[in-house]
């Protein structure tokens, strides 16, 4: 099968456990104000490959995966093309590479349940709190990514929450309540990170003639982060 | 035999003849633990390092150079005893009477002597100028022996970089054999082989030989001058770990007395000095305090050492380096593993004493390096950026367990082998005389086979490779050629007599070539092969520009199609050079290794197909060119990964720079994600890599204001610099190199 793809990046270090070779696929379902990558947005273009030369060109950095590293598939949107990614994993697996899907949880089905199958660890964003902010900010609705959560404790594959730290969007107690919540609810969770919002992509929406939608909005210091971290670990 | 002072060893071949490598494996104690036994500095120590930090400040602010005795010749016993703090010093001895005053050396070459003294303020002395009015050096030998040709590729910068006006560095003594033995045992030794020699034929190899035995008796013999100026007698050997780091010291004190070559490099030392830091240990005359204290005495000893240079130097070997290389870790032959607690402590330096360039640390990594060792030495990099590693599992195969890495990624085994340096030729420039038939448009001159110009609006792949294996083979033939010259001489006139008094008699030589621009002439390959390139030519209808028209793929990206064009070549040239034999017949070896004159290389040279602007730098060492990559750090890693180390056997060095944020989330992450890293390079066959951690901010702060970074360490190609250091322009060239980083 051919994926769309939007590029690779051969050291990942920050899209799941350990060193990864993460592949950017291309097309989005949503428009989050804050995405840094608005050129994985289109639904068409990208480069066609197969999953088998996917698998090879990963193959040649196995031995920089150590003990935690592996594969990660990125975007835009992995479950768009969830039979893709499936054939993707499934080769992974054949050779022994870990595997890991970092999503919004926004796609629900049967190719998606599929996928979830040969699927080591997911990272899924919990963009916002509340169904409002969900629906202003994302374009969908809050319950698709609980589902979606709900379907990965079913099968209890290892999940890390993440959430993108916009302040006055969701730098808030609320916020971090509600991602506890979710922690304490489903067993399926065991990591919670929160990144912080960056602008360096603004140079990208400027390349292409887009505005930044979130520009507007600062970015939180490093003592705000730690400040959240700890309401989070309480 | 024998020795009161070998008491509590045991016992091996290593007291009946010289064998160092006999005694470690003997006596050393493999540690598989972590750092947290470390000590920190002690009080004496941070006292005695802010001496030093002040006489660094000082030199700064003298632009660079603290003080010339510009009326000594520097030698062995040439200058009274030198301290930083005579009372508090617990390991002594400097190589002139003062710290960071440079003696001249004028052996390699008087004018580069002179030039150096006046690039400072200072002029020669006349007593100087009057007794080497009347003698030969090394410089002097290799002008009278050049032939008109030679001259020439050196004129137009295609063998560039030559050891012909100062020493050439390179070798590394077995500067340990002085602690485990005392000199007079190694006289005696010498005395040996010089009989044994008496008994044959002789001819030009054993009248030289002969002669160089007994300028190396005579050396052994200063060597114990030197020390008895200290108040030292260092004709037994060393008692406890404080004696056998003095010894050591001496010995290597001894070589940069005598010696101004380029790479001083130190060798092997940390376990072997273990040994003796146990057996104290454990009579309970030593503390891990003190253990760590005599280390960091000996490094700040490393860290003063200093030769006086010209500003043509500093351009090709940019911030006042030594290459005072130590090689850390390893694994044994029978698979134990060589890291011993005296492998943290000198790392542990970088902590104890700072940040720092010198000494050049260099960590042998293999698999199976203990784990906690391996995180230790990730953690030293983030935090530091001082330390490079080389592929234990790649040289033990050909070195065995006791080499140690010359300069930055030159392996020899220690006291057994040496090399005959010969800097580097500049294959993007010898691309451009090819095409034009032997002209350089850079100069207007010619040099190699006359040929017309390359005919054609596109250059033809075939016919342009075909063009640059004749010039490649013209080119392989001069360079040993003049190689065979400069080393002759070099053993005429300036004859390592103290360095190689430490090595075995019967010595196996190598005669290390190198190449510059691979990446260039790699890139400019792939562009002829895959894209149009158009020569744009002069008025007189040579080829000084190119039109390239397409994409081509681009080394540096994981992608065979191109990185098969370096492996190649690489191959192609030392299978070349190996058909002119040597000067004593030693073995021809390559590396891909520039230090800072991938700047000054790029200088000489005019525009390449690849796209690359007349005079713009070279990436370094068997780097990509900057910004080339688009598929990440690791892609990078794999192409530069693909050069074959046998053909390569002097070192393939690649410079490697991360931001913090692109390597992981915190320190803990951070350390496993660079261990990763570490161990599938070497897995890859790859033989060197130098690790940075850090941002382009940072280093354009400190080039902004360079007094709020007095100590900032970057890797460059093959060595650590202090990043204030380096000319301007070198600066600039590192702000611009390829930062891998996140969005």
């Amino acid at each position: 099968m051919v994926g769309r793809v939007h590029s690779i990046q051969t050291l990942g270090t920050l899209d799941g456990p350990g060193v990864r070779f993460v592949l950017f696929l291309q097309g989005c379902n949503l428009r989050c104000g804050c995405c840094h990558n608005p050129d994985t947005w289109a639904m068409q273009g990208g480069q066609k490959l197969t999953a088998t030369e996917i698998v090879q060109r990963a193959m040649r950095y196995r031995t920089y995966f150590g003990r935690e590293g592996g594969i990660t598939v990125s975007g835009g949107e992995p479950l768009l093309q969830a039979a893709f990614v499936t054939e993707l994993f499934a080769l992974c697996h054949e050779n022994g590479i870990h595997t890991c899907l970092d999503t919004s949880g926004s796609v629900l089905g049967q190719e998606v349940d599929a996928l979830l199958d040969v699927t080591d660890r997911v990272l899924l964003d919990i963009k916002y709190p509340t169904d409002g902010q969900y629906r202003q900010f994302v374009g969908c609705p809050l319950e698709k990514p609980l589902a979606f959560l709900q379907q990965l404790n079913e099968k209890g594959i290892a999940t890390t929450l993440r959430q993108v730290v916009i302040p006055t969007l969701n730098d808030t107690e609320e916020s971090m309540a509600f991602l506890a919540t979710l922690r304490g609810q489903f067993a399926c969770v065991d990591k919670v990170e929160l990144l912080p919002f960056k602008k360096i992509c603004k140079t990208k929406y400027d390349q292409m003639g887009m505005e930044f939608p979130f520009e507007k909005y600062d970015t939180p210091t490093a003592a705000q982060m730690a400040e959240l971290q700890k309401i989070l670990e309480k | 035999m024998e020795h009161v002072n070998w008491n509590g060893f045991k016992a091996g071949v290593w007291q009946d003849e010289i064998n160092v490598r006999d005694f470690i494996q003997q006596n050393y104690k493999p540690y598989l633990g972590d750092h947290s036994f470390l000590a920190s500095a002690t009080d004496r120590t941070n006292e005695l390092m802010k001496k030093v930090q002040n006489l660094f400040a000082l030199e700064r602010q003298f632009g660079g150079v603290l003080d010339v005795d510009t009326n000594t010749v520097t030698s062995l016993c040439a200058y009274a005893p030198g301290y930083v703090d005579k009372e508090n010093e617990l390991i002594v001895g400097l190589q002139t009477n003062r710290p960071l005053k440079r003696g001249v050396n004028p052996f390699g070459g008087i004018r580069m002597a002179r030039a150096a003294c006046e690039a400072y303020g200072y002029k020669l002395g006349q007593n100087v100028e009057e007794a080497f009015r009347y003698r030969t050096t090394h410089n002097d030998g290799v002008f009278r022996a050049y032939t008109d040709e030679m001259r020439l590729a050196r004129k137009l910068h295609v063998i560039t970089g030559l050891p012909d006006g100062y020493g050439r560095g390179r070798i590394i003594g077995d500067y340990r054999r002085v602690a485990l033995y005392g000199v007079d045992r190694l006289i005696e030794e010498k005395k040996k082989d010089k009989k044994a020699l008496a008994k044959g034929n002789f001819n030009t190899d054993e009248v030289r030989l002969e002669e160089e035995l007994f300028q190396q008796i005579a050396f052994l013999g200063y060597m114990k001058e030197m020390a008895a100026s200290y108040g030292y007698d260092i004709s037994v050997p060393a008692a406890n770990t404080r004696e056998a780091i003095q010894w050591t010291y001496f010995a290597y004190l001894a070589g940069i007395k005598e010696q101004n070559g380029a790479a001083n490099s130190l060798g092997r030392v940390a376990t072997f000095f273990d040994i003796y830091i146990e057996r104290d240990l454990a009579n309970g005359t030593l503390t891990e305090e003190g253990a760590q204290e005599l280390i960091d005495d000996f490094v700040i000893k490393l860290r003063l050492a200093r030769h006086l240079r010209t500003p043509e130097y500093n351009e090709l070997f940019g911030g006042d380096p030594m290459w005072i290389t130590e090689s850390v870790g390893g694994m044994g032959e029978d698979g134990r593993t060589l890291v011993t607690k005296s492998s943290y402590r000198i790392l542990n330096t970088l902590y104890t004493l700072g940040s720092s360039a010198e000494p050049n640390l260099t960590v042998l990594w293999s698999k199976d390096l203990p784990d906690p060792f391996k995180k230790f030495c990730a953690k030293v990099s983030v935090d530091t950026d001082s330390i490079q590693y080389e592929n234990d599992d790649l040289m033990r195969p050909d070195y065995g367990d006791d080499y140690a890495i010359a300069c930055c990624v030159s392996a020899m085994k220690v006291g057994k082998q040496m090399q005959f340096f010969g800097a580097r030729c500049n294959l993007a420039k010898l691309l451009l005389i090819a095409l034009n038939g032997g002209y350089d448009a850079t100069t207007g001159m010619r040099i190699g086979p006359e040929m017309p110009v390359i005919e054609g609006d596109v250059l033809d792949y075939e016919t342009v490779a075909e063009r640059y294996d004749i010039y490649l083979q013209w080119l392989s033939r001069l360079y040993v050629n003049t190689m065979n010259v400069i080393h002759y001489m070099h053993d005429k006139y300036a004859y390592e007599k103290s360095q190689m008094a430490l090595h075995d008699t019967d010595v196996h030589r190598f005669m290390a070539f190198g190449v510059a621009g691979l990446s260039v002439i790699t890139d400019s390959m792939s562009a002829i092969k895959y894209a149009q390139v158009h020569p744009v030519k002069n008025a007189n209808g040579y080829i000084v520009d190119f039109e390239t028209v397409g994409d081509f793929p681009k080394y540096g990206n994981d992608d065979d199609r191109v990185d098969l064009i370096a492996k190649e070549l690489t191959h192609k040239v030392i299978t070349e050079l190996r058909k002119t034999p040597t000067y004593r017949n030693a073995e021809h070896t390559l590396s891909v290794l520039t230090i800072t004159s991938n700047v000054m290389y790029g200088k000489h040279t005019g525009s390449t197909p690849d796209g690359r602007k007349a005079g713009a730098p070279f990436a370094p060492g068997a780097n990509p060119m900057h910004n080339r990559e688009e598929n990440g750090a690791l892609a990078s890693l794999n192409s530069v990964a693909k050069i074959d180390y046998a053909d390569c056997r002097d070192g393939i060095s690649n410079t490697f720079s991360i931001t913090p944020d692109a390597l992981g989330r915190g320190d803990e992450e951070r350390v496993d994600n660079l261990v990763s890293i570490l161990d599938g390079y070497f897995a890859k066959m790859a033989h060197h890599i130098n690790i940075n951690v850090l941002s382009r901010e940072t280093l354009l702060k400190a080039y902004d204001d360079p007094e709020a970074y007095p100590n900032l360490t970057i890797r460059v190609s093959g060595y650590a610099v202090n990043f204030n250091k380096l000319s301007r322009e070198q600066q600039r060239e590192v702000i611009s190199r390829t930062f891998h980083e996140t969005m």
